[in-house]
């Protein structure tokens, strides 16, 4: 498993709570011993955690076994269908897309995807869409729209791909025409940033009437490491970019930028997938049921006045 | 993402030779008098080279006798990152300010084309790379807002380097509140006549820019989502030429025409006319 450095004491006891659970499985008189060791660990993570600089986070937001837009599709829903394609050019399978069953409500979820080992990251392009990926998204919002399902989207990505062909098929116009599908959807729409919320890219997954964050995901308008490089032409001062951007959960919390923040196992999201879901899922689902009786108008005059109110200027 | 320092300045500042009487055409390299390009709004009258045209430029070319009823002039930026890099946002913004006598990245506002009313919106690339913060966001808001309720067409020109760093997350959140206020805009029936100029990338082109009814860009004009540094240094190879210029733009699709400056009022107006000729004619003319 891959490990941070300053994980690294986390992640060596989460270690062994695992290996001390399996016996107190089988011999109930490991069972204090356990307990001691699951307390002090999670008082561990805490101290370490709370002094994560900015990067830290970003880094943690990255890590290789953090839980993907998949992982929490296999735990939060049933009845999984995955849709595929734009209808017009390809299926991008750095976002997927499907009905769902969460708590017995027919959903429709919207994700972009990341991949697990390089062959798997290749197939996803590290969840890096192409435009095919935001028309198949406007796809499922219309889709949502069209018969009154709900979505649920999860934000991980880098950002949009920048390549050649992204280009020539219209990243941009793409882009923008995922934020306008999602302001006039007259369903109820709410995002969770799972892990990178990656400038534009994130965004068109993001004009939600709710938007929820994990307590160690990012979401920036640019990378840490690509705004030292235009600031100081030199990517490696990318721990004070990210000081400087403002792009951890709290800080988005005031900011308005964001509405709800969910705390991750001990030790980060990636050390307890199912424990991760859960947490989520309290959240998401209240989140989703606070959104009940509002009209089709309604959520979208919600989503309105939410995005309108954010910026910050003098008059 | 823009950059100010990285900007080169705007055509009407640079390679003056002497007093400012001559300048070199960036297109054929020719020697043109200062005054000639000025009255021909940037176009090389040699080889029709479009150099840049600041806002006020526009206003003269498109507004009858170049009036603009400028609304929300008075909104300007804040700090809300408290950012620095050095230098403070502060005194880049008052940098920028000093430099081109705007106050922010766009100046909106009520106008005459033709005699046809219309809600009118131009970047300031001088300000800062044209680059979208809080107030060029709101300002965008307010322009689609206020156009709806007086049921005006918008023609808006876009010139920018995208998001404004300095502003973070919330200039990220410029380009959803823009799009929901167009969408909302959208819903009276109104045009909306998108003019790209040179360059128009990153969160503005991701946004309102390429959502016309028409989409209408300047000859030669960068257009795209990533800056072509980003895109060599991400597939690390060398780009193609005329890779995200208008007429690439044009090739694949994406715009409906490029259009000359000294025939964009023409076109503006021809468009808008057809547009709006079955609203006329529901009304007495």
């Amino acid at each position: 498993m891959f490990v941070l450095p300053f994980e690294k004491p986390i992640a060596d006891l989460v270690e062994k709570v695992r290996a001390l659970r399996a016996l107190a499985a089988s011999d109930r008189r490991f069972e204090p011993e356990l307990q001691r060791l699951e307390e002090k660990t999670s008082r561990l993570a805490r101290e370490i955690f709370a002094d994560l600089t900015p990067i830290q986070k970003v880094q943690l937001s990255r890590h290789a076994n953090r839980p993907y837009t998949l992982d929490y599709v296999k735990r939060l829903f049933t009845g999984w269908v995955e849709l595929k394609g734009d209808r017009r050019f390809a299926d991008d399978q750095a976002i997927v897309a499907g009905l769902a069953t969460y708590h017995g409500r027919s959903v429709v979820v919207v994700g972009q995807q990341k991949g697990r080992g390089t062959k798997e990251n290749v197939k996803r392009n590290f969840g890096m869409p192409h435009p095919e990926g935001y028309r198949k998204a406007i796809r499922m919002y219309e889709l949502a729209d069209k018969f009154g399902l709900p979505v649920l989207t999860f934000i991980d990505t880098p950002g949009a791909y920048p390549g050649i062909g992204a280009e020539e098929r219209g990243q941009s116009e793409a882009i923008g025409a995922a934020l306008a599908a999602m302001a006039r959807a007259r369903v109820p729409i709410v995002a969770t940033i799972i892990g990178e919320g990656g400038s534009g890219g994130a965004l068109a997954l993001g004009v939600a009437n709710r938007v929820i964050m994990l307590e160690f995901g990012c979401y920036s308008v640019i990378t840490p490491e690509g705004c030292a490089a235009i600031l100081w032409n030199d990517g490696a001062r990318a721990d004070e970019a990210a000081a400087q951007l403002k792009i951890t959960a709290p800080e988005l919390l005031q900011l308005g930028v964001v509405d709800l923040v969910v705390e991750e196992p001990t030790g980060g999201a990636h050390q307890d997938h199912d424990e991760a879901a859960r947490m989520l899922d309290q959240t998401l689902w209240q989140t989703l049921t606070s959104l009940d009786g509002l009209s089709g108008d309604e959520l979208v005059d919600d989503r309105y006045r939410r995005f309108r109110a954010l910026g910050s200027f003098l008059a | 993402m823009s950059w100010p320092e990285k900007t080169p300045p705007s055509a009407g500042e640079k390679r003056s030779i002497g007093a400012g009487v001559f300048r070199r055409c960036e297109g054929c390299g020719e020697t043109v008098t200062a005054d000639d390009l000025a009255a021909n709004f940037e176009v090389c009258p040699r080889c029709g080279h479009h150099h840049k045209l600041a806002a006020k430029g526009w206003r003269a070319l498109l507004c009858d006798e170049g009036a603009l009823e400028a609304w929300d002039e008075h909104l300007v930026p804040d700090d809300p990152l408290r950012f620095s890099d050095g230098r403070t946002y502060k005194e880049r913004v008052a940098a920028a300010q000093k430099k081109t006598g705007a106050r922010e990245g766009i100046e909106i506002g009520k106008a005459s084309l033709g005699g046809r009313p219309i809600g009118y919106g131009a970047f300031v690339f001088a300000f800062m790379g044209g680059s979208m913060g809080s107030v060029v966001g709101e300002k965008i808001t307010r322009l689609f807002e206020r156009a709806a309720e007086e049921e005006l067409p918008v023609v808006l020109l876009s010139a920018s380097g995208g998001a404004r760093m300095q502003e973070g997350i919330l200039s990220l959140m410029q380009m959803a509140k823009s799009v929901a206020a167009l969408e909302r805009f959208r819903q009276r029936r109104l045009p909306f006549l998108s003019v790209l100029l040179h360059p128009t990338t990153g969160g503005v082109a991701a946004s309102f820019a390429f959502l016309g009814d028409v989409n209408i860009a300047e000859p030669k004009a960068l257009i795209g989502f990533a800056g072509p540094r980003v895109i060599e240094t991400t597939i690390r190879q060398t780009l193609p030429p005329g890779f995200q210029r208008a007429e690439f733009l044009l090739e694949h699709g994406m715009i409906d025409a490029i259009v000359p400056r000294l025939e964009m009022k023409q076109t503006i107006g021809l468009l808008l006319d057809h547009l709006q000729d079955a609203r006329a004619a529901r009304t007495p003319r």
